[in-house]
C-alpha cells in the first residue's frame, strides 16, 4: 500500500469524525463572528459530543478564553485555528509518527502484550498487527492466550492465516500464562522478530481477571526479561468517559505502553483518546479503520489532528 | 472516582443555606453540577440538556422551596424523572401465538451479541421453553464455532450452515425449527457498523425472510456519546422491539442507556452482567438511575458481594466460628474475598452512606495491604495463636512486613476484638454477620 493510499484511507477512515466536528466548529465560526459565551457553549457542546468528556473539555475551552483575552482578539475567524493548537498541545505532538517498533538481532523477539475489555477488538488487531509485521519482511508468532472464550482461538487461527504468522497455543481450558510461556519459547526456538500474546477480553473492574493478567505478565518476564516490551490496550473508539477508568486500572496492572483505537470508520469520534492522553499521558500507538487486513494504521498524532480539523477539499467537509 | 453528585449538591446548598435564600438562579447552580454528572456518567450532551431543562421546571417550583433539605429534594426530583424516563415497567419479550418464536438479534461489532443469544437461549430454557440458536454471523471468523460452543455449554442446539449467506441460513432455520420442534428461534447476527450500507441492508433482508416476532438491539453499556447515533439508525432500519445492556458488571455509568431512551422509544429488557452465562438479568430502571447519578448501588453491592464470595469457604469458615477457631488465616482469607469485589473506593461508593466519608477515612486500599503483610509475616504458628505472639516477635513481624511495632499491636488488638465478637455468635447466621462486620483497616 503506498503512502497516499494510507492517508486517503487515514482520512477516509475520520471523515466522519471531522464532517461532523470540523464542519459544526467552521458553522459556528461562519455564524458566530465573536468569541464570546454563546460561541463558547456552542463549541463546548461540539466537544463534548465527540466523547472529549467534560474535564476536557472545560480544559480546552478555559484555555481558549485565556489566549482570547491575552492576546487580544475575540473574532471567531481564527477559532478552528486555535482549536487545533489546543488538541495538539494535549495531545503532547511531537514529529514523526512512531514506526513499528522491532528489536536488534541479537534481542529478538519483540514481545506485544495485548489487552483490553471485551468487544473491542483484540483479536482483530492483533491479525492485522501481524500482517503489518508480514509486510515488512519479519517472522511473527502469535500466542493465543485467551484460553476463555469460546472459539477465540479459532478466530486468531483464522486471522494468523491471512497473515501468514504462525501461532503458538493449545487447545481451550489450558492456563493462559502457560500460553503465553509456550508462545515466547515458540518464538525464540523459531527466531522469530516479532511474537504478539493475545489475551481474554476481561472488564478492568475484576479483579482476579487482572491479577490473572499480571501472572501472564510476569511470566512472560521470567522467560525472556525484558517482556512483554510493549503493552498495547485495544479500545474501542465508541467508548465513552468510562475509557479513562479502563486505560488507568490496566496501566495499574500490566503498564500498558501504547493504545490502539479501534473502530474508527463507525460515527464515533474517539474523543476520549484526548482525555486519556491528556490526563494520563499514555501514547495512541495504531488506530484501526476499517475490517480489512490492511485497516490498522499507526497512529500519527499529527496527521490525527490534521484529518480532524483540515479544511483542504481533499479532507474537507461532506456539507 | 467521581466524587458523588449527592455530595456536590449538598455542598451547593450548603452554601445557599448560609446566604438564607434560595432562589431559581441557586437552583440553576446546582443543576449544572447535576449536568455535569450526566455528562460523565456518558448522558448524551443533547439528551441531558433536555433533561436538565425538564428538572428545571420542577425543581423551581413550591416543593424545593419551601423544603427543609433542598439537595435531597432534588435529588429525588431527578431521580423520580430518570427513573420515569427509562421506562418504569418491565417489558418482556414477545411469544408467538403460532411457534416458533423468532427473536432476531443486532447491534455493532463486540456489543456482546453472541453471548447475549446463548444467555437468552438459556434463560428460556430455564423456563420451559425449547430453544434453537441461529449462527447467522457469517462475517467474523470462527463465530460460528463461538455460537456452537456456547450452544454445547448450555446444551442448546445451534443451527450453523457454514458457506451459506445470512439470509438462506435465518429461512431454512425457521424450518429447521418446525421440523425439530423447537419453539423459539434466537438468530446471531454479525456485528455491523449503522454506517456500512451493505451490511445493513443485509441485516433488513434477514429480518425480511424471518418475520421476528421480537428484535432486540444490543449496545455496550460503556458507549459514549456515539450511543444515541448508532441506536437511532438501527432503529430507523429494524424498528426494534427492545434494548439489551451490555457489560453492565463493569463501572461505567451506563449513561448510554438513558441516551437510547431518550431517542427511541423502546423499552430496555435486559441486562448483561457477567461473562457466565447465567448472568442476564430484567432491567431495573431505578438501579441504573442510581448509577447514573453516582449516587450508590447498595443492591449491585449485596450481588457482588454474593457473587464473589466462595460459597464453600464461607461454610467452612461458619464451621470455625461456630467452634471458636476463627484464626488470622481465616481473616487473611475473609480479607481476600472482600477485596475480590473490587477497589475499596469503588465499593465504598455503593453504599450510599459511605461515599460521604472524607476519602481514605477507613478506607485506605494501602491499609488493607499493609494488615495483608503483617499477617503473611506471621508463623504458621503465630496465626493459629496470636496470644503467642509477644515483643519480639512483634519486632520480628514489624520488620518483615514493612510497618512498625505499633501496626502490629493495633491488628493484633483488633483481631482479639474481633475474636471476642465471633465467640458471641455462636448462633444466627454467621455469614450474614461476617458481611456486616467491619474489618480493621488500620
Amino acid at each position: 500500500m503506498g503512502f497516499l493510499d494510507a492517508v486517503a484511507k487515514f482520512r477516509s477512515g475520520l471523515a466522519r469524525t471531522r464532517d461532523s466536528l470540523m464542519a459544526r466548529v467552521q458553522q459556528l465560526a461562519a455564524t458566530h463572528t465573536r468569541i464570546d459565551d454563546e460561541t463558547l457553549e456552542q463549541l463546548e457542546e461540539i466537544l463534548l459530543g465527540a466523547d472529549v468528556g467534560p474535564a476536557t473539555t472545560t480544559e480546552i475551552l478555559r484555555r481558549l478564553k485565556e489566549r482570547a483575552r491575552t492576546e487580544g482578539f475575540d473574532s471567531s475567524d481564527r477559532l478552528s485555528e486555535l482549536l487545533k493548537d489546543e488538541v495538539a498541545r494535549l495531545l503532547h505532538v511531537d514529529g514523526e509518527p512512531a514506526p513499528l517498533p522491532i528489536l536488534p538481532t541479537s534481542q529478538r523477539p519483540l514481545v506485544i502484550m495485548v489487552v483490553g475489555v471485551n468487544g473491542v477488538g483484540k483479536t482483530t488487531t492483533i491479525g492485522k498487527l501481524a500482517w503489518q509485521y508480514r509486510q515488512a519482511g519479519k517472522r511473527v508468532v502469535i500466542g493465543a492466550a485467551d484460553t476463555f472464550r469460546a472459539a477465540a482461538k479459532e478466530q486468531l487461527d483464522i486471522w494468523a492465516q491471512r497473515a501468514g504468522a504462525e501461532i503458538a497455543g493449545q487447545s481451550q481450558s489450558a492456563d493462559p500464562a502457560s500460553v503465553a510461556f509456550e508462545a515466547l519459547n515458540t518464538g525464540v526456538a523459531h527466531d522469530a522478530d516479532v511474537v504478539i500474546v493475545d489475551t481474554a477480553g476481561r472488564l478492568h473492574t475484576k479483579l482476579n481477571l487482572m491479577e490473572e493478567l499480571k501472572k501472564i505478565r510476569r511470566v512472560m518476564d521470567k522467560r525472556l526479561p525484558g517482556a512483554p516490551h510493549e503493552v498495547l490496550l485495544v479500545l474501542d473508539a465508541t467508548t465513552g468517559q468510562n475509557g479513562l477508568q479502563q486505560v488507568r486500572m490496566f496501566t495499574d496492572a500490566v503498564q500498558v505502553t501504547g493504545l490502539v483505537l479501534t473502530k474508527l470508520d463507525g460515527t464515533a469520534k474517539g474523543g476520549i483518546v484526548i482525555a486519556v492522553s491528556h490526563d494520563l499521558g499514555i501514547p495512541v500507538r495504531f488506530i484501526g479503520v476499517g475490517e480489512a487486513i490492511d485497516d490498522l494504521q499507526p497512529f500519527d498524532r499529527r496527521a490525527f489532528i490534521d484529518a480532524l480539523f483540515d479544511q483542504s477539499p481533499s479532507g474537507g467537509s461532506s456539507e | 472516582m467521581f466524587e458523588s453528585l449527592s455530595q456536590k449538591l449538598e455542598l451547593a446548598f450548603k452554601k445557599l443555606r448560609g446566604q438564607g435564600r434560595i432562589t431559581p438562579q441557586n437552583v440553576e447552580e446546582s443543576l449544572r453540577e447535576v449536568r455535569r454528572a450526566l455528562l460523565e456518567a456518558d448522558v448524551n450532551y443533547r439528551v441531558a440538556k433536555q433533561f436538565i431543562d425538564s428538572v428545571q421546571v420542577r425543581a423551581v417550583g413550591q416543593e424545593v422551596l419551601s423544603s427543609v433539605t433542598p439537595g435531597q429534594q432534588i435529588i429525588k426530583i431527578i431521580f423520580d424523572e430518570m427513573v420515569q424516563l427509562l421506562g418504569n415497567t418491565r417489558a418482556d419479550i414477545a411469544t408467538a401465538s403460532n411457534p416458533p418464536t423468532v427473536i432476531l438479534v443486532a447491534g455493532l461489532q463486540g456489543s456482546g451479541k453472541t453471548t447475549f443469544s446463548a444467555k437468552l437461549a438459556l434463560h428460556l430454557k430455564s423456563k420451559g421453553r425449547l430453544p434453537l440458536l441461529v449462527a447467522a454471523d457469517v462475517h467474523r471468523p470462527a463465530a460460528i464455532d463461538q455460537l456452537e460452543t456456547l450452544g454445547q455449554q448450555i446444551e442448546i442446539p445451534v443451527y450453523a450452515d457454514r458457506g451459506a449467506g445470512a439470509v438462506k441460513i435465518a429461512g431454512d432455520a425457521v424450518a429447521f425449527a418446525r421440523k425439530n420442534i423447537r419453539d423459539t428461534i434466537i438468530v446471531d447476527t454479525a456485528g455491523r457498523l449503522h454506517v456500512d450500507e451493505e451490511m445493513m441492508r443485509e441485516v433488513e433482508a434477514v429480518k425480511a425472510v424471518l418475520a421476528p416476532h421480537e428484535i432486540l438491539f444490543v449496545v455496550d453499556s460503556m458507549t459514549g456519546q456515539d450511543a444515541v447515533t448508532t441506536a437511532k439508525a438501527f432503529h430507523d432500519r429494524l424498528n426494534y422491539d427492545g434494548i439489551v445492556l451490555t457489560k453492565l458488571d463493569g463501572d461505567s455509568r451506563g449513561g448510554a442507556a438513558l441516551s437510547i431512551r431518550a431517542v427511541v422509544e423502546k423499552p430496555i429488557k435486559f441486562v448483561g452482567i457477567g461473562e457466565k452465562l447465567d448472568a442476564l438479568e430484567p432491567f431495573y430502571p431505578d438501579r441504573i438511575a442510581s448509577r447514573i447519578l453516582g449516587m450508590g448501588d447498595i443492591v449491585t453491592l449485596v450481588e457482588k458481594a454474593h457473587q464473589q464470595i466462595d460459597v464453600e469457604k464461607a461454610t467452612r469458615l461458619e464451621e470455625k466460628l461456630r467452634k471458636s477457631q476463627f484464626t488470622f488465616d481465616d481473616f487473611l482469607d475473609q480479607l481476600r474475598e472482600i477485596r475480590k469485589m473490587g477497589p475499596l473506593s469503588q465499593i465504598a461508593s455503593m453504599i450510599p452512606g459511605l461515599n460521604r466519608l472524607p476519602a481514605n477515612a477507613e478506607l485506605d486500599e494501602r491499609g488493607l495491604v499493609r494488615v495483608e503483610a503483617i499477617i503473611q509475616s506471621m508463623t504458621r504458628e503465630e496465626r493459629q495463636r496470636p496470644a503467642m505472639i509477644n515483643g519480639s516477635r512483634r519486632r520480628r513481624i514489624a520488620l518483615g512486613s514493612g510497618t512498625t511495632v505499633k501496626d502490629v499491636s493495633r491488628l493484633l488488638k483488633q483481631f482479639e476484638e474481633m475474636q471476642r465478637m465471633m465467640k458471641r455468635l455462636s448462633k444466627g447466621n454467621v455469614r450474614r454477620t461476617m458481611q456486616q462486620m467491619r474489618f480493621p483497616t488500620n
